[in-house]
């Protein structure tokens, strides 16, 4: 990118200005600490100049924005055109309430609807499962059965929405059940867009809704990418999720190394059933973390997309521009929000969503200040969401594309970033990909580990957090009104089961699941037998003991 | 805790007499003596860490249970710096656990790598004379010393699994020899019938004949068939006189530890190691 | 010798299990025999597993929201079991009401979030102790 003379001249004077400079100045004035490193305990230069990027080549590794290898941005204008989106979500304790919610939402002029399911139904059992008490409708809507579903999106035209809807582990029966509810309001599959989360190798590795082992999950999911790819075209079948890996405690490159491990994997799954990855690649998209170390997140976002769109060109020959760009949701990270004094966390939310803007993401979800104090409230929701409205509208960073791009530190942590994974990419490979590193529990020691020493570096005062370990206050602080939810959800959910095991038929509901064993042991596609038996109210639960007892139950790997 | 409530196998008050089996050599050994003594059958599981262990116990212990009061043993190894233990296999027993019926306990290995500690063969004897028939200790994992578990065991497991990758290992080793029933786990994963080929050949060649089982331990795919040979097997050597000759080693093997800690102690109270050792060189020479 | 004896479980559906995970290596560090239940488990089994394991404290990690039912339901068993001088700690997002509720109730200690693992040792030895 420079001149070898310049380079040399530069390398230099940088030596004399050490020598006559810095060391002056140290002998009289030392540094704060005896080293500055970033989360990933990478040691950081003093001063970062052209030497630190001199290995970067302009048009290979940076390019034009919506050009490969889509450093700079998926997009050639970016927020000039359009912001990104702006989705705050939440949770409802009942098909009704949410129901409403939609309903208001979209007479505001809004699109998109965000459904967070309930524990139960992401773990597959229902209501009444006495494993579900005390978790109906706690941390999202409860769906047993097609029942819930159509109060779901009673009145809402499924045709002119597009639904995102966060389950992994029993994708296939929600999709099923949203596929009969569209049927039944004349609305054919293909006409339907939205994305399901669908990524259940992360649910081993961090976030633990997970039901069966890994490979009978990874065929489940194979079988709805087969089944989308023929009969809902316009949806997103995986959002392939860093959020959590990094909430469970990875440092930026652990994030970024095995968000993309997983996406691999996806895709060598799709690839396997036969599907093209120039088309597969466009039904991808990603989640990650925004964190507190500023220009390392920044630095995070660009890498993982430069290394993405590597992997998909030179891994699995995709050429298709959609195929190759990463999109990706970006959520600022819960774990960093303190108790002690929680307008802080008002600040940590600022600058982690900018540092997201900033990293050119597709869609933003900012945190509460109140989050580590239970569900947040409807004024912590609003600053939430007027913090990013402040970044759009008064901070002019989204005024240009990629203004951090060309800065001697940013690229240069890009790089090490992008290497870094890569080593880790390579590491997961020899092991024998990402199934089995998680199986033989390498990922998650990997992420435990590193926990671990965050953990104690912030008790030994090496890093710290401003409010818990310095600057704290005398006296603790009670936020005045946390929102606490209403118990009486679970008892109707359970009387609506009762009522709905007794009226509908039976015999049909047992032939249907009988299917679906039928189909989970030939190795014949899921997708249909599960939509006929949501079709007949066999109940989430019904549909995934079946599916249980021919695939077994996975058992965490605990290394420790 | 109250010997009535041992002897009827109250599970509190079994625990808690662990607990002493545990912390209190002397103490453990007196209230073992306490107990009458009761026919009880040792099983021993084993195998290398990955090769589904735990979830197999978690299944077997279900069927031994449907037939005889039953209690597993579950160890793991304590850590060098400060003796601290992670003890994770009841992660995996979920099923075993709410069955209601199986006393489940986990034990460190409080020091003794590889092997088994003292209280495991107290424990056992502990448990046999609450009225626990069948005892299940499942083993760290192979190591080099596992001639512990055939010391305490009346029959042995060895469970290995296709892709784990150290079966050559463990047959230079000579751990292969120490199972008496063979299980192939993981059956499903490609790779199993090579390696239940495998050992057959290698047991062909060494002229031992043993029976090799393929599992699931994952749904419980055949573990009823391992349930019926390690019956098969118990019942045999009852009536060869085989158990007999275990429960004379491990008695045996029990009063060595004791010995070996009475040694210990005396020696900690000042004692001299030279008194000891010509105390036991004169026993030797008067045969 | 007597060791101390730990349960770590994770009550409830809930699967964030970095903090119990990192608190079960922070008391095995400390020399602790830590029994480590992992996800999904019903009051009733951790009953169970403190009554088979004799463990000193029963420690429960919560984010869920659960833990007024959870703990409600534990104590109840603990009772019944005969086992309700086991001292139980909870450590998760608990709202500042409910803490002083939940040691009413028994509880013997609950951990926010930014206690320190040193802290959260200290007062589990003691709790082991004063046992």
């Amino acid at each position: 990118m420079f001149d070898q003379k310049k380079l040399q001249k530069i390398r230099e004077e940088l030596h004399i200005w050490c020598k006559e400079q810095v060391n002056k100045t140290l002998e009289k004035h030392p540094e704060r600490q005896q080293a500055f490193k970033t989360s990933c305990g990478e040691e950081l230069e003093r001063l970062y100049t052209p030497l630190s990027i001199e290995e970067t080549d302009y048009l290979e590794d940076l390019g034009f924005p919506g050009d490969y290898p889509f450093t700079r941005g998926v997009q050639p204008t970016m927020y000039r055109g359009r912001l990104w989106t702006m989705r705050q979500y939440a949770g409802f304790g009942t098909a009704q309430e949410s129901n409403e919610r939609y309903k208001y939402l979209l007479k505001q002029g809004q699109t998109g609807l965000s459904v967070a399911f309930d524990l139960p139904t992401q773990i597959g059992y229902d209501s009444d499962h006495e494993m579900s008490d005390g978790e109906v409708g706690r941390v999202g809507v409860a769906i047993s059965s097609l029942e819930d579903m159509e109060v779901l999106f009673e009145g809402i035209p499924l045709e002119k929405v597009s639904t995102s809807m966060t389950i992994n582990s029993t994708a296939a029966v929600l999709l099923a059940m949203y596929i009969a509810v569209a049927e039944k309001q004349g609305v054919s599959p293909d006409k339907l867009k939205g994305t399901i989360q669908n990524d259940i190798l992360k649910e081993y590795i961090a976030r633990g809704t997970y039901i069966f082992p890994p490979q009978p999950s990874m065929r489940i999911i194979t079988d709805i990418f087969e089944y989308c790819s023929k009969e809902l075209p316009y949806f997103n079948t995986i959002s392939v999720s860093g959020y959590h890996i990094r909430e469970a405690g990875a440092d930026a490159v652990q994030e970024v190394a095995f968000t993309l491990a997983d996406g691999i994997e996806y895709v060598k799954a799709a690839i396997d059933a036969g599907l093209d990855p120039n088309v597969f690649g466009r039904r991808i998209s990603f989640f990650f973390s925004a964190h507190n170390n500023f220009f390392e997140e920044v630095a995070k976002f660009r890498a993982a997309r430069r290394l993405w769109a590597r992997i998909m060109k030179q891994r699995f020959g995709a050429s298709d521009k959609r195929a190759l760009t990463m999109r990706f949701h970006t959520q600022t990270a819960g774990s960093t929000l303190t108790a002690q004094q929680p307008q802080n966390n008002i600040v940590r939310v600022a600058y982690q969503a900018l540092a997201a803007v900033l990293g050119g993401t597709q869609s933003l979800h900012t945190n509460s200040y109140d989050e580590a104090l239970g569900l947040p409230t409807e004024e912590s929701v609003r600053v939430a969401l007027r913090t990013q409205q402040i970044i759009a509208h008064e901070s002019g960073a989204p005024d240009t594309v990629d203004p951090l791009g060309g800065s001697y530190l940013v690229e240069n942590l890009t790089n090490r970033i992008e290497h870094q994974a890569v080593s880790y990419i390579d590491k997961i490979d020899k092991i024998g990909g990402m199934i089995k590193a998680i199986e033989e529990g390498f990922v998650q020691r990997e992420i435990l580990d590193t926990a671990y020493r965050t953990q104690k570096e912030i008790e030994d005062n090496g890093r710290t957090v401003v409010g818990v370990n310095k600057f704290t206050s005398e006296h603790a602080e009670v936020p005045e009104d946390i929102l606490k939810l209403d118990e009486s959800t679970e008892k109707r959910q359970r009387q609506n089961l009762e009522r709905l095991r007794k009226k509908r038929n039976n015999s049909s509901v047992s032939r249907s699941i009988e299917r679906i064993s039928e189909a989970a042991r030939s190795g014949e596609s899921l997708m249909p037998p599960i939509i006929e038996a949501v079709k007949n109210y066999a109940t989430l639960g019904e549909i995934t003991e079946a599916l249980k007892e021919v695939f077994g139950e996975y058992t965490e790997s605990v290394i420790i | 805790m109250n010997r009535n409530d041992l002897l009827s196998g109250d599970e509190l008050s079994v625990s808690k007499a662990l607990t002493v089996v545990e912390s209190d050599r002397v103490a453990a050994r007196s209230l073992i003596g306490s107990l009458p003594e009761r026919e009880y059958y040792v099983i021993g599981i084993t195998g290398s860490s990955g090769a589904g262990k735990s979830t197999l116990v978690n299944w077997l212990s279900v069927s031994f249970s449907d037939a005889s009061r039953t209690a597993v043993l579950a160890i793991d190894p304590s850590s060098p710096f400060k003796g601290g233990a992670f003890l994770g296999d009841r992660i995996r027993m979920n099923r075993a656990s709410r069955s209601g019926k199986i006393l489940i306990r986990s034990m460190a290995s409080r020091g003794m790598v590889g092997g088994l500690s003292p209280s495991v063969f107290d424990a056992v004897e502990l448990l046999g004379r609450c009225g626990y028939h069948y005892i299940i200790v499942e083993t760290v994992g192979v190591g080099q010393a596992e001639t512990d578990i055939v010391n305490l065991s009346d029959v042995v497991v060895l469970v290995l699994a296709p892709g784990i990758g150290d079966e050559i290992q463990m047959m230079k080793a000579g751990i292969m020899e120490i199972g008496d029933i063979y299980t192939v786990n993981k059956m499903d994963i490609h790779g199993a019938d090579q390696l239940a080929n495998r050992i057959r050949s290698v047991l062909d060649l060494a002229d031992v004949k043993r029976e090799i089982v393929k599992t699931n331990s994952l749904t419980g795919t055949n573990v009823d068939r391992l349930y019926q040979l390690l019956i098969g097997e118990l019942n045999r050597r009852e009536k060869s006189g085989k158990i007999e000759e275990s429960r004379q080693r491990r008695r045996e093997i029990a009063e060595l530890n004791t010995a070996f800690s009475a040694l210990k102690e005396a020696h900690s109270r000042g004692v001299k190691l030279e008194a000891i050792m010509e105390c036991i060189n004169r026993l030797r020479e008067d045969g | 010798m007597k060791k101390t004896r730990i349960i770590v479980a994770k009550p409830g559906l809930d699967g964030h299990d970095r903090g119990a995970k990192i608190v079960a290596m922070a008391l095995r560090d400390a020399g602790m025999e830590v029994i480590y239940t992992g996800l999904r488990q019903s009051p009733s089994d951790i009953v169970n597993t403190a009554l088979q394991e004799d463990a000193d404290v029963i420690g429960l990690s919560i984010l869920s929201g659960a833990h007024m039912r959870i703990c409600d339901r534990l104590l109840e068993l603990m009772n019944e079991k005969g086992i309700a001088d086991k001292p139980v700690v909870v450590g998760g997002i608990i709202p500042h009401d409910d803490v002083e509720i939940l040691k009413k109730k028994g509880i013997a200690e609950v951990f926010g979030p930014g206690t320190s693992l040193k802290q959260l040792e200290q007062r589990i030895k003691e709790l082991a102790e004063k046992k």
